[in-house]
């Protein structure tokens, strides 16, 4: 991938994040906020990454793990947290709104 | 292209279509749940589409695996016991953290390709492509750190561990922070020149930037904080993504980036705060205790909790304005039962949930939400605002500056402009509250001077459970 098309990639995924939220009712901002975190996770894959092409260097796959481990942790717990909260509104079925 | 990279390019593609509709389903109650599963089905994709890209081009080496099960199944382990244990009332807190988590994974990446640069047999490096690789490195850090310390001081002053320091209010602050901002910045410049080492300086300060610019903050205005620190995290993914040449993460990043600013911005314009007073003003009540709003009560009516029972008895609308106090004394539940009495007598109740009322916004929603209240009778400000003039009684629990009418009258006052809650227009007003300090605002509350507001001295829990019992002395609720 060349530079500039990953600045590209970058301009355009901000722009979509600005357009998908616009209104959100006050309820699920404590519900998104804690969504999107857990996708910030994302990381995971970098960190993956790193480990497999670490090619037996150990240090370097001891800190591609221990990197993979704060990003799961934040999302695996990010989205079962989000799934808490949700289903407390989801118990009682709505008809309104 | 042979197939491992198209199968790649096609899951990466989905996943990403998958994220933004889950970001997307995220903002409508009725979508929520299934989106937030819809998200995390798109990561656990991007997952496999990554290992399987890898096996089919490179191979993963066993080594490689036994890392990736040993980092993974601990993170995943700790955070999913942590999700499930966390008390609703901690949700800021916990939220902080994983934030804080997400960062430092971002940051160690960074680190790691920073001390040992990933072999590269394909590419050829060039200057430009070194340049490109180092500035990515060093934002990733940067931003990584700062997110990483950020969050846990915000953990901390939220759990309570942490108190801001008087220091932290002076103007030194400004001074020191600036020094950190300018000393990673040499940093920055150092690593670009191939000083390697200087990696190290970058870490150090920008980490304790991050501490200098959170310590200040008020614990009110750590919501916003919160929020914005999610946006950094995102922002730190993204840079990651340059690091490893990983659209997808670009794509997730700058999305989650995105997203957390508007969110951000959504939250200070209900507090009617700016983010830059948020960021540089300091906590508010330093500021404000000098200016107007301070003055004496000259007009308080203090009542026992008997004649609040009795005046209940006597309603036909009630209306309930919860707020941080409520959160603080976890009265949720008790409050619920009191309704649930009001209710068997016909009265009706409906709960007035001021945008950022709890301890983020939207937390409200979910307390009430655990302590069973259908989600009908939580009614948002604009459509609550009408009803107060035909509403008998209003009991404020913990809440304060959203209840303040110089937010509407009073144009010299600093919450002047903050949408709020008419309740001074109900017939009776309650508040129930420990004393009469100031709201976080640090503002006298006109409210509390009005003749038809009468105050309940006391904690909010044990005010509701000593109301439960004079109501069922009254006889109310038992049919």
């Amino acid at each position: 991938m060349s530079f500039i098309s990953l600045l590209w990639v970058l301009l355009l995924g901000s722009l979509l994040g600005l357009e998908l939220i616009g209104k959100v009712p006050p309820t699920l901002h404590t519900p998104l906020m804690s969504g999107a975190n857990a996708i910030s996770g994302i990381t995971m894959l970098a960190a993956l990454t790193l480990i497999v092409k670490a090619e037996g260097n150990v240090p370097l796959l001891i800190i591609g793990s221990v990197s993979l481990g704060f990003a799961l942790f934040n999302v695996v717990g990010g989205f079962f947290v989000t799934d808490r909260m949700l289903a407390m509104f989801s118990r009682k079925p709505s008809n309104k709104k | 292209m042979n197939l491992p990279v198209i199968i790649k390019f096609v899951i990466d593609l989905l996943a990403v279509l998958l994220l933004a509709l889950g970001i997307k389903g995220l903002s409508k109650v009725k979508s929520a749940r299934d989106a937030n599963r819809l998200a995390a089905f798109a990561m656990s994709l991007s997952v496999v589409g990554l290992l399987s890209y890898y096996l089919g081009t490179s191979g993963i080496a066993i080594q490689s695996w036994i890392w990736i099960i040993i980092g993974s199944s601990i993170g995943s382990l700790f955070g999913a016991i942590l999700a499930k244990k966390v008390p609703m009332t901690s949700m800021p807190e916990t939220v902080a953290l994983f934030n804080g988590c997400g960062g430092m994974s971002s940051l160690l990446v960074a680190l790691g390709v920073a001390i040992f640069p990933i072999s590269n047999s394909v590419e050829n490096l060039n200057f430009f492509k070194s340049l490109i690789n180092e500035v990515s490195i060093s934002v990733s850090i940067f931003v990584g750190a700062i997110t990483f310390t950020g969050s846990i001081v915000a953990m901390a002053k939220l759990q309570g561990w942490l108190s801001t320091p008087g220091w932290t209010q002076s103007k030194l602050r400004h001074f020191v922070n600036i020094v950190f901002a300018v000393a990673s910045l040499i940093a920055f410049f150092d690593l670009i020149n191939g000083n390697t080492s200087s990696i190290w300086l970058l870490v150090i300060v920008s980490s304790l930037l991050g501490i200098g610019v959170t310590l200040p903050i008020g614990g009110a205005d750590m919501p916003v904080v919160i929020s914005l620190l999610n946006s950094y995290s995102g922002i730190a993914a993204a840079a990651a993504g340059f690091v490893v040449d990983s659209q997808l993460l670009i794509v997730a990043g700058a999305m989650v980036g995105a997203a957390g600013l508007i969110l951000t911005q959504v939250m200070c314009k209900g507090m009617n705060r700016s983010l830059v007073s948020v960021l540089f003003g300091g906590s508010l009540s330093a500021q404000s205790t000098a200016s107007s709003g301070s003055g004496e009560y000259t007009n308080i009516t203090s009542c026992s909790v008997e004649e609040c029972a009795l005046t209940l008895e006597a309603a036909n609308k009630v209306i309930i304005v919860p707020g941080y106090g409520l959160a603080v004394a976890q009265a949720q539940h008790t409050l619920r039962e009191v309704t649930k009495k009001l209710e068997q007598n016909g009265i009706e109740v409906v709960y007035a949930i001021h945008p950022v009322a709890g301890r983020m916004p939207g937390h409200m929603n979910v307390l009430l939400a655990e302590a069973d209240v259908p989600y009908e009778q939580l009614k948002e400000m604009d459509v609550v605002n009408p009803d107060f003039p035909a509403t008998d009684v209003v009991l404020v629990l913990g809440a304060n500056d959203v209840v303040n009418p110089q937010a509407k009258n009073d144009s010299s006052s600093p919450l002047y402009g903050m949408p709020v809650l008419d309740v001074q227009e109900a017939r009776t007003v309650f508040v129930i509250k420990r004393g009469m300090s100031a709201g976080y605002s640090g503002i006298k509350n006109d409210l509390f001077d009005l003749p038809n507001t009468s105050m309940v001295f006391g904690d909010a829990k044990k005010v509701l459970n000593d109301l439960i019992g004079e109501l069922k002395d009254l006889g109310v609720g038992e049919k």
